[in-house]
């Protein structure tokens, strides 16, 4: 029983009960009666533990009714609230008003289960755009996933700034660059930015929704596409997951080349980040010398793996691909190699002055907000929280091999390089012992889908932070709901509350420091 | 006027229209080579031209007269003010019409067309460029100015081809006052053609952008010529340096042999003008938008020290 769980049966006495379905068994997973759902969260804010995910998961077929869940997490300790919104009256009371973090959780579920946040303060829809009927809720089982949208005409309150002076900037969704589509709209007065919104939901194409008609196999794929640039920690995510319910273990060795695949992956996007932050500020040498060497990380890639971006390497129960003996020593020559041209970048960025002014102190994301919101991942580490899940769920190898987290305090633009640039130094050194250390044996078990009705939660640290993933079988053993929360469905919001009071020109080097997924939020 | 000298007004504004893209694909190729990469080479500004010149125009609905003839009006003054800054001979005609604070003003056009295109069709980034480049013109102008008038002052005129005749064929005199004038050239020069530190021109950021966002909404030909009058701005403000502050070798009036010599040591002069750019684009990243007055004003400094230093030294 860990100190979140404790703290909440004391305080909710006989009415929390716990749950025997959720896999790994050392989360637990309390039901409360539905009025008490805001008291448990009520009870975990002052426990000051974070909201990692909020969702819902349609359970007529299964016991009846809606499940709300949120997920909570303090230190290492974990926890899953659950109460169950009844079929004929499909509403729960909102934790918007003690998580922050949660109000775009529950415009989520409200627009695409059809559950109500009573109580909740914004209700406009997310992802779901106002143009689609207001009870078609796709996520329901009562909807059939070829159904064509009938367009009704709609009206999306934009949050307003008004005054001598004041006017707006609609950004996007197309952007000049090649980049996601997404939705910001400025209030500035001059070049100083007073209001920030972000709107998403451009990249909705449905996925939650086409877990649940493929098969447990299939959904590693399909997992691996939820956003391109994390391929890797997202399959891994949801293997685990699955696995953990069908109480599969894969072979260690198959455990360590998911390692290696993962740090591989944190390598090459931190390296894009990096370069891609200077080229918004117009120092494009840097940005063309980090794509040169991430070019030369994904063509080993190519080489040991057969594919740049490691998509469908990682199945349940397994890897598809080993890495032989040589294929070992060419890595440890590129890691060799690709160390030493990457020290000679970082100091040319540390020690130019013209860089340095553009990158610090623009954007500061503080780390009271920080933790207000939930951030994770290289947001939150920038903004001085020791929040990584390879130190706080240590699954193999990452048990032996530990990572040393880097944390700044600054919260700033130049933070979140520093972060990334010191990430990549551990990956590098962690590659190494692992290389150096690889088990032998089989890289692939037997997987039997999971029993019915069972559920399975998963953490793994992608490269932009925490990823989630949680599974929920049928009655017949089919995938019921999966539950996806990339880190950017938190830190989005991070980057609206960073903005203020930068000016309008700075706007896309925070973004950048930031680059959330789009897809991966949008789902 | 005599055969020469029109022959060599003429050779200058032929020399603006076509030369001009090959000093951008110049700078562009150095820029590559700095950046590690391979680049189209200098021909590569010409066929874009012609692309641009190939494709339809699409207007906004609500464009009006001003968004429609800025285009020719920006081109137009580009090449009038070709024919009047002495970069091959002075002897030109042309350059009796105008001094250099009709030189600046006729710049100022180029700017007042382009900021009302930007703000006419009503989007919210052509505005922005706009209310941007004139915050930027009201320091970049004075400086400029202040710069050209150090020059001025030891020519005894403002009138071009004088000052660059004075300095180029007169007696050559170490003039502390125009290395103060020559450092706040250089920074008006970034800032005019719109170069790193102060814009970007190469930036897809709609929000970072200056002079990119007030011709955003332009396509086709329109754009064409607005691009290549923007080639011609920045071979314009090079000669224009190279002109008042290293004019040797430059054709005297009468000196019809003298041409291509000038014209040989122009090439190689924009040749070193253009890795400098390079330099200073490669080295440094772009400005914070509000550091642009200090860096203004620090050329407006200069330039005024320039002045000074000509009453108390020389």
């Amino acid at each position: 029983m860990n100190a979140l769980h404790e703290r909440l049966v004391a305080q909710l006495g006989e009415a929390a009960m716990q749950l025997e379905d959720l896999r790994p068994a050392d989360v637990p997973l309390l039901l409360v009666p539905r009025e008490q759902f805001n008291e448990a969260a009520r009870t975990m804010k002052y426990q000051e533990a974070r909201l990692v995910a909020e969702w819902a998961s349609d359970e007529t077929l299964l016991a009846g009714g809606y499940g709300i869940y949120a997920c909570f997490s303090k230190g290492s300790d974990f926890l899953v609230v659950k109460c169950v919104a009844p079929e004929d009256d499909p509403a729960f009371p909102t934790i918007t008003r003690k998580y922050a973090a949660a109000y775009r959780f529950e415009r989520q579920m409200h627009s695409l289960m059809g559950v109500t946040p009573l109580g909740s303060p914004d209700l406009r829809p997310w992802i779901k755009f106002e143009d689609w009927p207001e009870d078609a809720w796709p996520l329901r089982k009562t909807f059939d996933s070829r159904t064509r949208m009938p367009r009704v005409p709609g009206d999306y309150r934009w949050i307003r700034a008004e005054g001598e002076g004041v006017y707006e900037i609609p950004v996007g969704p197309v952007h000049a660059g090649i980049i996601e589509p997404g939705h910001f709209r400025f209030q500035a007065m001059g070049e100083e930015i007073l209001n920030l919104e972000e709107r998403l939901g451009y990249v909705h194409k449905g996925i939650e929704k086409r877990f649940e008609a493929l098969s447990w196999e299939d959904g590693a794929r399909l997992a691996g596409r939820v956003s391109g640039d994390t391929t890797v920690a997202h399959s891994c995510c949801y293997c685990q997951a699955v696995e953990s319910m069908a109480e599969c273990t894969p072979p260690e060795r198959a455990l360590w080349l998911r390692a290696i695949m993962l740090e591989r992956e944190r390598i090459a996007n931190h390296l894009g980040d990096i370069g891609a932050i200077c080229n918004d500020v117009a120092f494009a040498f840097l940005f063309f010398q980090c794509n040169i060497l991430k070019e030369q990380i994904v063509r080993t890639n190519f080489q040991l793996f057969q594919q740049r971006f490691l998509k469908d390497k990682i199945v349940p129960g397994g890897v598809t691909v080993d890495l032989s003996d040589e294929g070992i020593d060419c890595m440890l020559r590129e890691l060799e190699e690709f160390s030493k041209k990457f020290e000679q970048l970082i100091v040319i960025y540390d020690n130019n002055a013209s860089l340095e002014d553009r990158v610090r102190e623009t954007g500061i994301f503080s780390m009271e907000k920080a933790k207000d919101l939930g951030t994770v991942g290289i947001v939150a580490r920038a903004s001085g929280l020791d929040l990584d899940i390879r130190l706080q769920r240590p699954a193999a190898p990452y048990d032996i091999i530990v990572p040393r987290v880097s944390v700044q305090q600054a919260g700033d633009v130049n933070a979140r390089v520093w972060v990334r640039i010191d990430e990549i130094r551990e990956s590098v050194r962690l590659l190494r012992e692992m290389l150096y250390n690889l088990p032998t044996g089989e890289i692939c078990a037997e997987f039997i889908p999971p029993l019915s009705q069972a559920s399975g939660l998963a953490f793994v640290e992608g490269w932009r932070g925490e990823i989630m993933y949680w599974v929920q079988a049928g009655k017949a053993g089919e995938v019921n709901r999966c539950m996806v929360r990339d880190p950017s469905s938190l830190n989005w919001l991070g980057l609206e509350q960073s903005i203020h009071g930068n000016i309008v020109p700075d706007f896309p080097v925070c973004n950048k420091s930031f680059n959330q997924s789009y897809s991966g939020n949008d789902l | 006027m005599t055969a020469y000298s029109i022959g060599s007004e003429i050779l200058q504004i032929l020399l603006l229209l076509f030369a001009a893209p090959a000093f951008t694909g110049w700078v562009r190729t150095v820029k590559c080579r700095m950046q590690g990469r391979t680049y189209a080479g200098i021909c590569q500004p010409y066929r874009n031209i012609r692309k641009l010149f190939a494709k339809e125009v699409i207007l906004a609905e609500n464009a009006s007269w001003i968004f429609r003839s800025t285009p020719y009006i920006v081109f137009g003054v580009t090449v009038l003010i070709g024919g009047i800054i002495p970069f091959i001979s002075v002897d030109l005609p042309f350059a009796a019409t105008a001094d250099v604070i009709a030189l600046v003003m006729l710049f100022a056009i180029i700017r007042f067309f382009t900021a009302l295109a930007g703000m006419d069709i009503g989007t919210a980034f052509g505005g922005m460029g706009s209310s941007r480049e004139m915050t930027i013109s009201s320091l970049a102008e004075p400086a400029m100015l202040m710069a050209v008038f150090t020059v001025s002052l030891a020519a005894n005129s403002t009138s071009l081809t004088h000052m660059v005749d004075v300095i180029g064929h007169g007696e050559f005199i170490l003039r502390p006052s125009l290395a103060f004038a020559v450092l706040a050239f250089i920074m008006v020069h970034l800032t005019e053609t719109g170069r790193v530190p102060v814009d970007n021109p190469a930036t897809h950021l709609e929000l970072t952008m200056i002079h990119e966002a007030m011709i955003l909404e332009y396509s086709g030909r329109h754009l064409a010529l607005i691009e290549w009058a923007g080639m011609m701005k920045l071979f314009l403000f090079s000669v224009l340096g190279i002109s008042i502050f290293c004019p040797w070798g430059i054709a005297a009036s009468g000196d019809p042999a003298g041409l291509f010599l000038s014209l040989l040591l122009l090439v190689l002069k924009l040749a070193v003008l253009g890795v400098v750019v390079v330099l200073i684009e490669t080295g440094l990243a772009k400005m914070r938008l509000f550091r642009l007055t200090e860096f203004l004003g620090t050329a407006f400094l200069l330039a005024t020290l320039g002045m000074l230093s000509f009453f108390i030294l020389e």
